[in-house]
């Protein structure tokens, strides 16, 4: 089995991050819905090409609670081409990128496939960490113990409504970087960035020394860049996928990930 | 903690079959809170808001006038004289169908609008599938001048148009919902959406035992008036016995949940819920993960949902609330189908009958009965009692064209 931690909590995607932080560059996380079209996986390729420096893969979920329309959509697309969790993971297999993957999705995948057989299967197909935002620290074990064994770093998330309590119970317990919630809401695009998105990340800095990487609603160049002021990396999910729906393409999302990379980079 | 049950009770809450989930919501191996880190803190303080309410007289005592004043409780129970004869067992309804509103809905309604004010809440949403919650939930906003969003699947929004408008009247925004199958399932993911942006201000307004802790358990405590009641009715029916079998239909489970609370403790009533069969999460469903709660779910081989598909739009729905999926593991509770068919026929038998027009919800309970009556399972000279969870008001137009077309599959 590939992707064995070097020790509980620093594996490839932490130890990668930290070193790029550590060289002094913001972390660049694109999202795209695993599945969404024939191209996705040439898509997957072209963003980590242009600049990434890890990417999150959505596996698809019929019931996308915390997904705004455009990664809805997304979904939908992905689960009418008959896109499954192990189909995702075995494509993901094939790739040979340089970045780690970061896979997305809800528990019920997660829970119908049994905790161990499918972070197997995800550290078999070479993917370093997992976000499922709908488990929560307190429902957490039975998935995170599993994970860790496999050598996959649970990914959790801090929202703006999360008490300082919990910010550094939740701090403790994520593996690879910390995923902050720049707004209270679902994903989706915005005009402008939640002033939300600043506060979480200066908390999540606060408590934590892993890496922290702003999402959800962090739309453009100039929104990532503002965040990065305080965070160390933002990831963007819907303003790629929508581009995507759109017919944009692996060229067009490269264009757009290249554009949210020279930003970080002060550009 | 001392119960919040009013009359004797010997067992502690954590004794009890219905009793206390505790802090993390658990009914045996199910319920729990799988919301996004975004929700939990919102769930945590309505627990401890409702934890405090409950065991508050002045909140209980608030709560049982305005079910006397304004919502028509208690509501009675009805001995049905001709369909007893024909059926040979002894039928007694529990009539949700006169409570304010049309349905048992308004308990849990007012229950969680009272909750809302003291939380400083301005603004309560809803999913609704039949449109019953949502028209309780519009009421109870009217009632307290609060602002009130229902979301409702654009299939639902078409079978029960007389509701929307209904709805409409109580001065709430009825949304369309186009997602997914367009019913009741896809309303709570909206509801939640909008929760989740809308927190500070706005109470989700759940309308079954389903969801994330405390709603379970919660909704179920605020639905128990509905068991307590008939428990006492029945009694002196009965002459001091209980009924031999205890009948409601179920689809998040709350009217099913509220009766089964008055008599899964102290009786040896058999408890029987009735799932519509297209959205029979009990029979065709394994565990899983959806809407914030561990329970039984429709769903393929990798775990996507799969969509229900009912004659009756509040029954629509591809799980079911985890205490009912706890009671059928330890036997207390046993969980049975009626399809479209047998209900479009209990509905008119009884409203012929008996001169009440059920909810085709209800009108599930009715249809098991009807067909288990003189079986083994319900032998002739037994009492049973069904929860008449609605009235039909919303349905005659539905079951009209269904008659008319001469078909009993199509929505
Ligand atoms: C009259 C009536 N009965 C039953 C139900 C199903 O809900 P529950 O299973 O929570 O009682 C509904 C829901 O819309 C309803 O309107």
């Amino acid at each position: 089995m590939i992707g064995k931690p070097i020790a509980p909590g620093r594996g490839v995607l932490e130890t990668t991050l930290r070193d790029r932080r550590q060289s002094g560059d913001k972390l660049l996380v694109p999202y795209v819905t695993g599945g969404m079209d024939d191209e996705w996986l040439v898509t997957v390729e072209a963003v980590a090409g242009a600049g990434a420096d890890a990417i999150e893969v959505g596996i698809p979920f019929s019931d996308p609670m915390i997904d705004g329309p455009v990664i809805q959509e997304a979904s939908l697309r992905a689960l009418g081409r008959g896109t499954t969790p192990a189909g995702i993971l075995a494509d993901l297999g094939r790739l040979h990128i340089g970045i780690p993957v970061v896979v997305m999705t809800y528990y019920n995948l997660i829970y119908r496939a049994g905790h161990q057989r499918i972070a197997g299967l995800m550290a078999e197909s070479g993917v370093s960490g997992a976000i499922i935002p709908d488990l929560p620290l307190e429902e957490l074990e039975p998935w995170a113990m599993a994970a860790d064994d496999a050598g996959i770093a649970t990914v959790l998330l801090v929202a703006p409504s999360t008490p300082p309590e919990r910010i550094a119970a939740i701090c403790l317990r994520s593996r690879g970087f910390v995923y902050g919630v720049g707004r209270m809401g679902v994903t989706g695009e915005q005009s402008s960035l939640a002033g939300s998105a600043r506060e979480v990340a200066e908390r999540v800095r606060a408590a934590t020394e892993l890496p922290v990487c702003i999402g959800i609603g962090v739309s453009t160049p100039e929104q990532a860049a503002a965040v990065c002021e305080v965070a160390d990396g933002v990831v963007v999910g819907s303003a790629l996928v929508r581009r995507l729906l759109e017919g944009a393409g692996p060229v067009g999302a490269a264009e757009f990930v290249s554009s949210l990379r020279v930003a970080l980079d002060g550009g | 903690m001392s119960s919040p049950h009013s009359g004797p009770r010997s067992l502690s809450e954590s004794e009890l079959i219905m009793g206390d989930p505790g802090p993390t919501g658990r009914f045996g191996e199910f319920g729990g809170r799988f919301v996004p880190e975004s929700l939990v803190p919102a769930c945590m303080e309505l627990e401890a808001s409702f934890r405090r309410a409950w065991i508050d007289p002045a909140f209980r005592r608030e709560l049982d006038h305005l079910l006397h004043s304004y919502g028509g409780r208690p509501t009675p129970v009805t001995e049905c004289l001709r369909l007893s004869e024909e059926l040979g067992v002894r039928v007694l309804l529990k009539r949700e169908d006169l409570a304010h509103t049309g349905s048992h809905k308004i308990n849990n309604v007012v229950g969680q609008a009272l909750l809302a004010r003291r939380m400083g809440k301005k603004r309560l949403i809803a999913e609704t599938g039949a449109g019953q919650h949502g028209v309780a939930t519009a009421t109870a906003a009217a009632l307290f001048g609060m602002e009130c969003v229902v979301y409702m699947g654009a299939v639902d929004m078409e079978r029960q148009a007389l509701n929307v408008f209904r709805m409409e009247l109580l001065g709430a925004e009825v949304r369309s919902v186009e997602s997914g199958s367009r019913t009741l399932k896809d309303a709570v993911n909206e509801a939640l959406r909008d929760w989740v942006a809308s927190v500070d201000t706005t109470h989700y307004c759940l309308g079954s035992v389903m969801g994330p802790h405390p709603y379970p358990w919660m909704v179920r405590e605020l639905q128990r008036v509905v068991g307590d009641e008939s428990r006492a009715q029945c009694r002196e029916i009965l002459d001091g016995k209980d009924p031999d079998m205890v009948v409601a239909c179920a689809g998040g489970g709350s009217n099913a949940a509220g009766t089964f609370a008055g008599f899964a403790d102290g009786t040896s009533s058999v408890l029987v819920g009735v799932e519509a069969a297209g959205g029979a999460a009990m029979h065709n469903g394994i565990p899983g993960v959806l809407h914030g709660m561990r329970s039984a779910l429709i769903q393929d081989e990798s775990g996507q949902i799969l969509e229900a598909e009912s004659i009756s739009a509040g029954l629509d729905y591809p799980g079911i609330g985890p205490e009912h999926a706890h009671l059928a593991a330890i036997g207390r509770a046993r969980y049975e189908t009626a399809d479209d068919t047998e209900v479009v026929e209990a509905f008119q038998r009884l409203s012929k009958t008996e001169g009440i027009i059920p909810a085709l919800e209800s009108a599930h309970a009715v249809a098991w009965v009807i067909r288990m009556a003189g079986t083994e399972v319900l032998p002739t000279g037994s009492t049973v009692l069904i929860t008449l969870s609605g009235r039909g008001d919303k349905d005659v137009a539905q079951v009209r064209d269904i008659l008319r077309r001469g078909e009993t599959t199509a929505r």
